[in-house]
């Protein structure tokens, strides 16, 4: 028992950390993002720059601060769509007919077999680059992951008394759904939410990295990441700032999604969601 | 078993035609022609009308799209717009480099999973299996490209071991083919390796409370003894769904991973593609990547039947 709310503690740790530096950065960090400052050139951490400058002079750590932003946006609008769409059809697929189930499950099969970045990769080819672009991908590709969920969770909540006891009264599946499925439901996908989020900052940092993402005057840590690998030789430390974060971020998420799976349901098995990667 | 097999393979078939629907579908929704993408918004309508007539997109979209379906049944996968060289070629030679890639990777991630995660689960009450396990969840946390570029750091530019970038031809110079191919299948298998460690550390913990196990020691072969005479092939099973849904994983791993090794696979291609807008070697190539990941699947699902006798009986 101990265990488990210690990996509640640092995951929810990690994310609060990572959700605070986005929200500071809106009316403070330490320097201006964009602000080159030639003289600053690859400069070392100091008082001045705590960790240290980029290649053009601009401050590490404000950048690393406003990253985090475009990191917790797409994040947010990409797994927040998925939900959207994911949990009514994973409700749909469980509640009504069988065959209509199967069908939805086939399609999300097949959906995982595209995954985010090629989707983006082919939503960039012809829409030109963007984040919007990688939020839709994102998203669309996240989608599955709700849809099986919410649909293994309802067709258990289904077989339970309360609802047969809800069905003989004559309630109308709407009805069965909102009121007795879907709060049973809930913790599912909140934990699912939390893992899909850890896939999400993979996807995006992954999308940057290879200037897929935010466009160049937006600070991305993948960009950041990408930026650095010219640079290994000089100064290394500019890699690791943004691969720290990234990983912290994905760590934190995985780790509350694990955490949170413990607390809200005990029972639930052990259900590593990495999958969906 | 017979009746199961050749419903996989119909689910199979459906789904490489909605895909090749859906990935034309959304070349085909842009606005202007594939044509004006690939000559540039400036270029003259009559250059734009020539290259479409050249290349036969002044046909209505449903021809297009039945020519393209039979080119690729035919492994004739047309002309690039903008360099007008043979396509199949072209990605024959860069499927290959992906190949090398993938394969070593997975080989290498199921080097490192299963004992490690046999390990984690064996010793999942002492520090030792806890302290694996914090680490492959440190592992997962760490995408390819960042461990990619982290590896370059050190084993290139700091101790000059190995080479930062680049690709040769194992026939050409097999040393040196080795050299650069360590570092990359280092970040992609090292990272699945940690994922699937994960895996199989929870199915072996799992296989570890069934009934069959505790007669096994009831009859007095040993714990480790006991797991793998008769838990290891039942553990098999969620892992190998996994390694299955992981190659979508490795694949895309795999297109970032050339970009940071410079190395000229599908993904570099795709890459290149995308920015010399090249739309029918884009569509080609994410063509060729999801009929990969669908047709690992479906042999994923003719593997359970082999693993598990028990599942060919099920409907």
């Amino acid at each position: 028992m101990r265990r488990r709310s210690g990996t509640l503690v640092i995951g929810g740790s990690l994310v609060a950390m990572v959700i605070l530096a986005a929200l500071v950065s809106f009316v403070w960090t330490p320097h201006d993002p964009g602000l080159v400052v030639p003289q600053d050139r690859l400069a070392g951490p100091s008082g001045k720059h705590w960790l240290g400058a980029d290649k053009l002079g601009r401050d590490e750590l404000s950048r690393l601060m406003v990253g985090a932003r475009t990191t917790l946006l797409v994040g947010i609008v990409s797994v927040g769509v998925a939900a959207l769409i994911g949990v009514p059809l994973g409700l749909v697929a469980a509640m009504t007919w069988r065959w209509l189930g199967e069908i939805l499950m086939r399609v999300s099969d097949f959906v995982l077999a595209f995954p985010a970045v090629l989707l983006a990769i082919m939503l960039t080819a012809i829409y030109g680059s963007g984040v919007v672009i990688a939020m839709i991908a994102i998203g669309i590709s996240t989608i599955p992951a709700f849809a099986r969920v919410v649909r293994s969770g309802a067709l258990q909540v289904m077989s339970t008394e309360y609802v047969v006891a809800a069905r003989a009264a004559g309630r109308r599946p709407v009805g069965i759904g909102l009121r007795h499925v879907l709060p049973n439901v809930t913790s599912l996908i909140i934990v699912q939410a939390s893992v899909s989020f850890a896939i999400a900052i993979l996807a995006e940092a992954a999308l940057s990295f290879l200037g897929l993402g935010a466009p160049p005057d937006v600070p991305s840590w993948g960009r950041m990441l990408q930026e650095s690998q010219s640079l290994l030789q000089q100064a290394p430390r500019l890699a690791i700032v943004p691969g720290v974060a990234i990983a912290l971020a994905v760590l934190g998420f995985n780790l509350l999604g694990d955490g949170l799976r413990d607390l809200l349901d005990p029972r639930l098995q052990q259900r590593r969601v990495e999958v969906q990667r | 078993m017979i009746l199961r097999l050749l419903s996989r393979l119909a689910v199979l078939v459906a789904s490489l035609a909605v895909s090749t629907m859906v990935v034309f579908g959304f070349m085909v929704v842009l606005p202007g022609s594939p044509a004006r993408v690939a000559l540039g918004v400036n270029a003259s309508d009559a250059s734009v009308a020539q290259l479409e007539q050249e290349f036969g997109l002044d046909r209505p979209k449903g021809v297009q799209y039945l020519d393209w379906v039979g080119g690729l049944l035919r492994f004739d996968l047309g002309r690039s717009y903008v360099s007008r060289a043979e396509i199949a070629p072209q990605i024959a030679d860069r499927l290959q480099v992906t190949l090398w890639l993938v394969v070593t990777s997975t080989v290498l991630a199921l080097v490192i999973a299963v004992p490690l995660g046999v390990l984690m689960a064996v010793r999942h009450r002492r520090a030792s299996g806890v302290l694996l396990s914090a680490l492959s969840q440190v592992g997962v946390a760490v995408p390819a490209f960042l461990a990619g570029v982290l590896l370059v750091a050190l084993f290139s530019v700091r101790l000059g071991w190995l080479p930062a970038n680049g690709w040769t031809p194992p026939v050409e110079d097999p040393a040196m083919f080795l050299e650069q191919l360590v570092l990359p299948v280092l970040s992609l298998g090292l990272v699945q390796g940690a994922v699937l460690a994960r895996y199989v550390r929870s199915a072996v913990l799992d296989v570890m409370r069934e009934d069959y196990i505790r007669t096994a020691r009831a009859k007095g072969l040993r714990p480790m003894r006991a797991l793998v005479r008769h838990g290891l092939r039942n553990a098999a099973i969620p892992v190998v769904t996994v390694l299955g849904l992981q190659l979508a994983t490795l694949l895309v791993g795999a297109v970032v991973i050339e970009r940071v090794f410079v190395i000229p696979g599908l993904g570099s291609g795709l890459l290149d593609a995308v920015a010399n807008r090249d739309l029918i070697l884009v569509q080609d190539i994410v063509m060729l990547l999801v009929t990969a990941v669908l047709i690992v699947n479906f042999v994923v699902d003719l593997l359970y039947l082999v693993i598990d006798p028990r599942l060919r009986s099920v409907r």
